[in-house]
């Protein structure tokens, strides 16, 4: 690896932007992930700036259970941010539905439409553990190695080892 | 003014050379201290020059036709527009500069601003188009203070110079022109109270909204680089006339320091303006006080 592509590593790790986007979520998960920029948490320390537009953004935060009506809104966010780039599934709701399943308003889960990287359970997640899953979505971000290739958006994909954190 | 001293000054010092390093590291100042006045540990130290690597080695859309082109046009003539700026400053005194270089220097320090409406308009998205009308009113409101503070300087010294402007005495009007540059400098380089041009949370990212990696990474280099020029040309207006060039460099850096977190404890402390309330701050209240500046300085000029 030359050291130009190093450093450019070095930057994804370094300073992960966020785009966060709820797909139908109670606001509970929310509300837990901007607590995770207040003074008590400050996200900032890892680099991390939540963006406004998902063209800045390298990791896509996404809560709630992808109802139909949020699941062309997920697919065009997904496609608007520039390659490379990370998905975070923040709570239960985007890993499974949690207690929604089999409700008919709902196309979810999410690892059903985009490509899924970091999984943070929980209803809700604890601010520390939601900092925690970006900063392992950050050193994905960095190792993948063919950045620049565009990653298709297919009915059914899995990634291919999504990380776990655990809840604390 | 000579070959060899021009190249010095836009290529190393105080241009290209120290102005881009300069620029990541007022940046990181700025977003440190206002984690500080927040409580918080705030951004590690050369995190603006992460993202700017980051953000180099982001993919970028195709976009075709001329408005693609010139998408990626602005930033790069905007850094280059700032880098020039920086350049004209005349912070060391060694007789460099010519007769006019005021006029030069506040035309480029414009320039990024400009590029800026440019550039929201050339995204063609509706947010970026909001940003730069926002960016366009701001303009005119801020620069008819701005404008006229410097001029009121320049009257009164008899000078269109920087070089003879910075070492001239001081009186009390220049403290008058020296506040109310300072109170152009928010509006100026878009932060709160007049963060307008890019609120986020209201118009996404403003201008810059559409803008993707390599073009995004220009913009905000220039935007640091807005930072060294627009405080800079505040302390080469304070900083006493020192002879050895080593000391007049770290005067220069360290009063362009305390500007910078003088803007930022600005900043943390208030909230932001709607749009009438900004124009109306810089038609009234700043307008007022640069209007009894110049006139002092006209008069002045009679009485001499």
């Amino acid at each position: 690896m030359s050291l130009w592509k190093k450093l450019i590593c070095l930057g994804r790790r370094k300073s992960p932007w966020l785009f966060h986007m709820n797909s139908g979520s109670c606001n509970g998960c929310d509300i837990e992930l901007i607590a995770g920029l207040t003074p008590r948490y400050d996200a900032e320390q890892l680099g991390v700036k939540l963006e406004t537009s998902p063209r800045h953004a390298d990791i896509i935060c996404i809560s709630g259970p992808v109802t139909h009506t949020a699941l062309e809104a997920v697919k065009t966010v997904y496609g608007q941010v520039p390659n490379p780039k990370a998905v975070v599934a923040i709570g239960s709701c985007p890993a499974s539905t949690n207690v929604f399943i089999d409700s008919r308003v709902l196309a979810g889960p999410l690892d059903k439409h985009i490509p899924v990287d970091v999984y943070v359970p929980g209803c809700p997640p604890r601010p520390d553990a939601i900092l925690q899953g970006v900063a392992k979505a950050a050193q994905i971000l960095a190792k993948r190695a063919d950045a620049k290739k565009a990653i298709e958006v297919t009915e059914t994909q899995q990634t291919n080892e999504p990380a776990e954190v655990q809840a604390q | 003014m000579n070959l060899s001293t021009i190249l010095f000054r836009f290529l190393v010092f105080p241009g290209l050379l120290f102005s881009v390093p300069a620029a990541w590291f007022y940046l990181w100042v700025e977003r440190k201290a206002m984690a500080r006045m927040q409580l918080r540990i705030g951004p590690p130290f050369m995190q603006p020059f992460f993202d700017f690597l980051k953000l180099l080695g982001k993919e970028v859309p195709e976009r075709p036709g001329f408005s693609g082109f010139l998408m990626k046009l602005w930033p790069i003539l905007s850094v280059a527009a700032a880098v020039g700026a920086c350049g004209l400053l005349p912070v060391i005194q060694s007789g460099a500069g010519f007769n006019g270089d005021l006029i030069l220097l506040l035309s480029l320090l414009e320039v990024p601003s400009m590029f800026l409406i440019a550039a929201g308009f050339s995204s063609r998205s509706m947010w970026g188009q909001i940003g730069s009308a926002r960016e366009a009113t701001m303009n005119v409101a801020y620069n008819i203070v701005f404008l006229m503070a410097i001029i009121g300087i320049a009257v009164s010294q008899h000078t269109f110079s920087v070089q003879s402007l910075a070492q001239s005495h001081g009186s009390i009007l220049r403290w008058i022109a020296v506040l109310a540059i300072l109170a152009c400098l928010p509006a100026k380089l878009h932060m709160n109270p007049f963060s307008l041009t890019n609120a986020e949370q209201e118009i996404y990212a403003g201008p810059t909204t559409e803008y993707v990696g390599a073009e995004l990474a220009m913009f905000e280099l220039a935007h640091g680089l807005e930072w060294v020029g627009a405080t800079g040309l505040l302390a080469v207006l304070i900083a006493p006339a020192i002879a050895n060039p080593f000391a007049a460099a770290a005067v220069f850096v360290a009063l362009s320091l305390l500007v910078v977190l003088v803007l930022t404890g600005i900043a943390a402390g208030t909230a932001r303006l709607a749009i009438d309330s900004s124009v109306r701050f810089y038609g009234q209240c700043a307008l007022i006080l640069i209007v009894i500046g110049v006139s002092s300085a006209l008069l002045m000029r009679i009485k001499l």
